[in-house]
């Protein structure tokens, strides 16, 4: 064959393979769609979940799943922007760098269930915690922490040395440089990290089963006091999410409409994630022309 | 004349690499003053020694004596952020905040507390004229730099040394990435701010040095070889090495 038609070949079969992974991507969302799409309904979302009589909702488990999602986000985002900061613009290049980066990959190759195992040990057994959801927002921490510190570190790393260099010879300290001029480049960058690691949060089953419980205790929405065991704010008491309600619906559901409301909570956290994802997009090209494109 | 800046017997290492063998090199505190060499000759180092940029690079060292004004800068009582405030820097690539033309340029007057907004608007207008980019920005201060030309970046970033008064200015290969036209509209500028700052500016362009530096210093391989009037450096070397580099028979 002559390079001409190497080349055809190539690229054929890089087009093929590519077209693929998409065929199989639109299959699968296209087939929880169109199964579940016709079990949502307003009065899905918006009711509690029966476990022997047919007509159940989602909404303590779509409440939960929000709650928790919103706790992790706020106990691993501080953390994982600190941690980021500290190694790409701190860190000296030593053994104890280099065991913190490793410590971080392990930590993001961890199986969730293995997570999750451990959170039960030691939040919801040895500190007493019970099933609860500020356990299972610590464990979701240390699921999404090692994503999320990359994250930080690869966005700030991706911002030119020019720009450090201006800062300081502009007069700028080091910290105010980093403040003012590297974390607002980054910015985009961050916000995509954090909105595409919550997708992953919101979707995650294994690491809560054992750590939030698979019960939903019985909320009462009219109820905002976090320290009454009713309230939806209240973090200490067990919370089913949409994920866990998935796996424990098709396990030992025994409702009569099982299949259709399993059905149901897939294409809520499908439509769910695909939202994440798409603001995701949408959010770091808008900060991206912000900065790079006509001002306020 | 006493020079304003006068740096003497000035060694700088990097960990056991001696990137300056001993610098003594004097500036009035105007004109432009080049600094010429081939790649890796310890220009640049020279360059960023005069704001202390160097700092910032572990495992340097620097020895010898480097006075600004009469002052000490690297004595321990030395505030490097008044420091810089005073010796401006302009890069080879333009480096603008990614903020608006107005933030870019008021940033360092924000910076060092001023706060009265008619003194900073009236202080970057005229930053930016001296910069020789007023015109074609004025319509839109709100626009981010980031949106401009190389060309017209460099200038917002030269604008933003201009803006907080600096008495010298070093200049690192500013025009090596900017286009022929943007080139020479920034000489025509750094030409216009010869008679009130000391310019010292790195350049591999033989010919800028010759067209607009009133002095010119030849560095290899960490010394300096050959200063003097750029004329006399041009037309007659004093020196053999500056001879070959200045025919390109090496470098």
């Amino acid at each position: 064959m002559n390079m001409k038609t190497v080349n055809k070949v190539a690229l054929t079969t890089i087009k093929i393979i590519a077209g693929l992974v998409v065929v199989i991507l639109a299959f699968l969302i296209g087939r929880i769609l169109i199964q579940g799409l016709p079990h949502i309904s307003w009065h899905f979302l918006t009711s509690p979940s029966q476990e022997f009589i047919a007509g159940g909702g989602i909404s303590y488990q779509l409440f939960n799943s929000f709650y928790l999602l919103i706790l992790t986000l706020l106990i691993s985002f501080p953390i994982s922007l600190g941690a980021g900061i500290f190694l790409s613009e701190y860190a000296p290049k030593n053994w104890f760098t280099e065991i913190i980066r490793m410590a971080i990959e392990i930590l993001s190759s961890l199986p969730s269930v293995v997570v999750g195992l451990f959170g039960f040990l030691l939040f919801v057994v040895q500190f007493k915690m019970g099933f609860s959801i500020i356990a299972g927002a610590i464990a979701l921490t240390f699921f999404n922490l090692p994503l999320l510190t990359r994250n930080v570190e690869q966005a700030l790393e991706s911002v030119s040395d020019l720009q450090r260099e201006a800062g300081l010879a502009l007069g700028l300290s080091k910290w105010k440089t980093v403040i003012k001029v590297i974390i607002p480049e980054a910015l985009p960058g961050i916000v995509t990290g954090i909105v595409l690691g919550a997708g992953r949060v919101f979707g995650e089953a294994a690491a809560l089963i054992y750590t939030a419980g698979q019960s939903a205790s019985t909320i009462d929405f009219t109820n905002w006091n976090p320290f009454n065991a009713a309230s939806p704010l209240n973090w200490s008491r067990p919370a089913e999410t949409l994920a866990v309600h998935i796996w424990k619906i098709n396990s030992e559901g025994i409702m009569p409409d099982a299949a259709a409301v399993s059905a149901g909570t897939s294409a809520v956290l499908i439509i769910v994630v695909l939202i994440f994802n798409l603001s995701a997009r949408y959010l770091g090209n808008k900060l991206y022309r912000k900065y790079t494109a006509a001002g306020k | 004349m006493g020079d304003y800046i006068s740096t003497r017997n000035v060694h700088l290492y990097y960990g056991e690499n001696e990137a300056l063998k001993g610098i003594d090199l004097g500036f009035p505190d105007n004109g432009i003053h080049a600094l010429i060499g081939p790649s890796g000759c310890g220009k640049s180092t020279y360059l960023r020694c005069l704001n202390r940029m160097n700092d910032l690079i572990p495992d340097v060292k620097i020895t010898g004596n480097i006075e600004i004004g009469g002052s000490n800068i690297y004595s321990p009582k030395t505030d490097t952020v008044e420091l810089r405030r005073q010796v401006g820097m302009v890069f080879q690539q333009p480096n603008p905040f990614p903020f608006s033309i107005y933030d870019n340029v008021s940033y360092g007057l924000k910076l060092s507390g001023k706060k009265d907004k008619e003194f900073i608007d009236e202080r970057v207008e005229t930053s930016l004229k001296q910069a020789a980019v007023w015109d074609e920005v004025k319509d839109d201060l709100s626009k981010s730099a980031l949106s401009l030309s190389g060309g017209q970046q460099q200038r917002i970033c030269i604008a933003r040394v201009l803006a907080v008064k600096p008495s010298v200015i070093l200049l690192d290969e500013p025009t090596s990435a900017l286009d022929p036209v943007s080139s020479n509209l920034i000489e025509e500028m750094l030409l216009t701010l010869r008679e009130k700052y000391a310019c010292v500016m790195v350049t591999h362009n033989l010919q800028q040095a010759s067209r607009i530096s009133d002095t010119t210093s030849f560095f290899l391989t960490g010394q300096l070889i050959e200063t003097g009037r750029t004329k006399d450096i041009f037309v007659e070397p004093q020196q053999k090495e500056t001879d070959d580099y200045l025919s390109g028979r090496f470098g």
